[in-house]
């Protein structure tokens, strides 16, 4: 079987959506060249008016997407760095995603935001390597995480087919991830249905993006110790699958949550929170995440301790079989 | 258009601003209003410009431009008094009016956001092949927030059919105009590329006849304009000023202000008889509107999150 990369999935679902649907355009910074190869090839297929390269005006050019989507068509932004978003969080929270409910239904605001290389970049330091997910969950904005490249192609397409604004963080440690993929299997994942990358028995991890990864790792390395962890990767941070949660948690009867976000009013938050409100645990859950208020430094030892890791997780995973009673 | 249509939609704002305020002071209207009295002639003289299809985006002052461009005022008022025959079902209020199906895509409450919203809007229609123009209202503390600049360029660049109005009423909030902006207003437009005048904004017909132009401009391909309406706004920035007692403005100027009232300018045109005609026209729709938004029901509490998303979606 052919490999797939996750950064090639992405390309893929846009350009066979453009295909699919006239109405699907992409604007972004350096987009015509791909600066990110997110739109690779794109522009000699589609051109300028499908492919628009757009000067360095992120609050315009956000919600011009807005005012394109409001006549009609479904747009893709790309940022080509995720503290952008900073930048354009009035445009998405307070107009983008507001604009059906105030208009009492009048309208849909079909755009999709992607910002492939989100996170830590290795060195990129302070304003290029934040990874704010948990803010637009918060506020309601429908938000994405894929995993695997698979994930990737299904969840951007269905991000692109939905009639709200969806964004789309493709985690810089993810975008190099491959499988095999048969690509006639490929197809849309639908939003807020989360999967088990991994079946177990003792422990629910569960991990967005990247982390999936290194959750996956630490899981291998308990299995040689006879520990059976379950990888739950929720694929969407908003709507979250609180019953493919459920479902996982009551098997497992405990938690870990490893986030890559920042500790306080984060995605893990949010998770333990749910586990307090309706799962019965065998002992308290725990959250591996960047500290509260992170900012990552520039040197790469630092960048590290900043991040959740695998030794966090371990620990962690260790800490929950290990207190609370038998498992 | 004639001078007698350009008279009713003056009147008809005008009156449907002075009933708005009443009901804010009787408690109909909760959370208050941001008057457009005084600034009638800009949004009658430009959307008289405008066929039914063309789009506008409004500010949180827009009660005038969404009557002018056709809404029923029986819709509007229900809108403001947050009921369910309301344009918005009264999801929106006084600052989010929005009718999409005469091109009104929502009064907008942040300032200078709507500009880039109209601008995307308009380039869509026309890439979709309708020769639709989109008018961007904005005040003159607009001129200020930068993401407004960032369209001018984006307008200019890919010559879309947007027309940018500036109300220039003389302050932002509080703030007067010489405080906020260095240089010029239409100075700013035309380091864009895009022409720029600066017109009479209490005459309605000749705001119509700017706006006529600017959207033969548009409709031919040729870009956007950018026409400063130096206008007044003759009652507060917000019904909650007069209970703020704030003081900015000198009685002389105000009494300068109300000396070129556009209702009266262009009143002034019309035939004694004709004037009346429309005036008790203008009071009998708009109390037959009042009865109907009084007498529309509230919407229910449990559907307070209806509309959040286009597809139903299980929110806890």
């Amino acid at each position: 079987m052919p490999k797939l990369s996750y950064l090639k999935a992405l390309n893929r679902a846009l350009g066979d959506e453009m295909a699919a649907d006239s109405d699907v355009f992409v604007l972004g910074e350096d987009i015509r060249v791909a600066a990110s190869n997110l739109t690779a090839g794109l522009f000699d297929r589609f051109g300028p008016e499908r492919v628009l390269d757009t000067p360095l005006s992120e609050q315009a050019f956000t919600n011009f997407a807005t005012g394109a989507a409001l006549a009609g068509m479904r747009p893709v932004i790309e940022f080509q760095i995720p503290s952008l978003l900073f930048l354009v969080f009035e445009q998405i929270a307070n107009q983008a995603h507001k604009f059906s409910l105030m208009t009492g239904g009048q309208c849909k605001v079909p755009v999709t935001y992607v910002v492939p290389g989100s996170g830590s970049r290795t060195g990129w330091a302070g304003q290029h390597s934040d990874h704010p997910y948990s803010l637009f969950a918060h506020v309601g904005v429908k938000t994405v995480v894929p995993a695997t490249p698979a994930d990737a192609y299904g969840l951007l397409l269905s991000a692109i087919r939905d009639d709200d604004p969806v964004v789309v963080f493709a985690p810089s440690g993810a975008l190099g991830v491959r499988e095999d993929v048969d690509f006639s299997t490929l197809a849309p994942v639908p939003l807020g249905v989360g999967r088990i990358a991994r079946s177990g028995s003792d422990v629910t991890v569960v991990a967005l993006g990247h982390l999936v990864q290194d959750a996956l790792a630490v899981a291998d390395e308990l299995a040689g110790e006879g520990v059976s962890v379950e990888v739950f990767d929720p694929r969407t941070v908003y709507p979250l699958d609180v019953e493919g949660l459920a479902a996982s948690v009551a098997r497992t009867r405990r938690l870990v949550v490893i986030d890559d976000s920042n500790r306080t009013s984060g995605f893990g938050a949010e998770v333990l929170a749910v586990a307090a409100e309706r799962f019965d645990l065998a002992a308290p859950p725990r959250r591996v995440t960047r500290p509260d208020g992170a900012v990552l430094p520039f040197a790469l030892a630092l960048d590290r301790a900043v991040q959740p890791g695998r030794d966090q997780l371990l620990a962690a995973v260790r800490g929950v079989l290990t207190s609370g009673g038998h498992r | 258009m004639t001078s007698v249509d350009l008279y009713r939609t003056v009147r008809l704002i005008r009156r449907f601003e002075e009933r708005a305020i009443e009901f804010v002071r009787s408690g109909e209207i909760v959370g208050g209003i941001h008057p457009y009295i005084g600034e009638e002639a800009v949004a009658a003289g430009v959307c008289a410009a405008l066929r039914p299809d063309d789009l506008i985006t409004s500010t949180h002052r827009g009660h005038g431009h969404v009557l002018a461009k056709g809404v029923n005022p029986a819709r509007m008022f229900a809108e403001l008094m947050g009921r369910e025959s309301g344009l918005n079902k009264g999801r929106g209020g006084s600052m989010h009016a929005a009718d999409f199906g005469l091109g009104i895509l929502g009064a907008n409450a942040i300032v200078g956001a709507a500009g880039s919203i109209a601008t995307g809007a308009a380039w869509a229609h026309r890439r979709r092949g309708r020769d639709v123009v989109a008018v961007s209202f904005f005040g003159d503390g607009a001129m200020n927030e930068g993401m407004l600049l960032e369209a001018f360029n984006l307008a200019a660049l890919w010559h879309v059919p947007v027309l940018f109005v500036c109300e220039n009423n003389g302050y932002a909030t509080t703030m007067p105009v010489a405080g906020a902006v260095a240089g010029s207003i239409t100075g700013r437009a035309r380091a864009f590329g895009i022409p720029a005048f600066t017109i009479d904004g209490q005459d309605p017909e000749k705001v119509l006849a700017a706006t006529t132009a600017a959207v033969q401009r548009a409709r031919a391909g040729k870009g956007p304009t950018f026409l400063e309406c130096l206008t007044h706004r003759l009652d507060a920035h917000h019904t909650f000023e007069h209970r703020a007692r704030l003081s900015y403005r000198s009685a002389e100027e105000l009494s300068a202000g109300w000396s070129r009232d556009p209702v009266e300018i262009q009143g002034a045109r019309l035939a004694a008889e004709d004037r009346a005609a429309v005036d008790a026209e203008v009071e009998a729709l708009l109390d037959a509107a009042a009865g109907i938004a009084l007498g529309s029901a509230h919407p229910d509490p449990a559907a307070a999150l209806e509309y959040l998303y286009a597809s139903p979606e299980v929110m806890r």
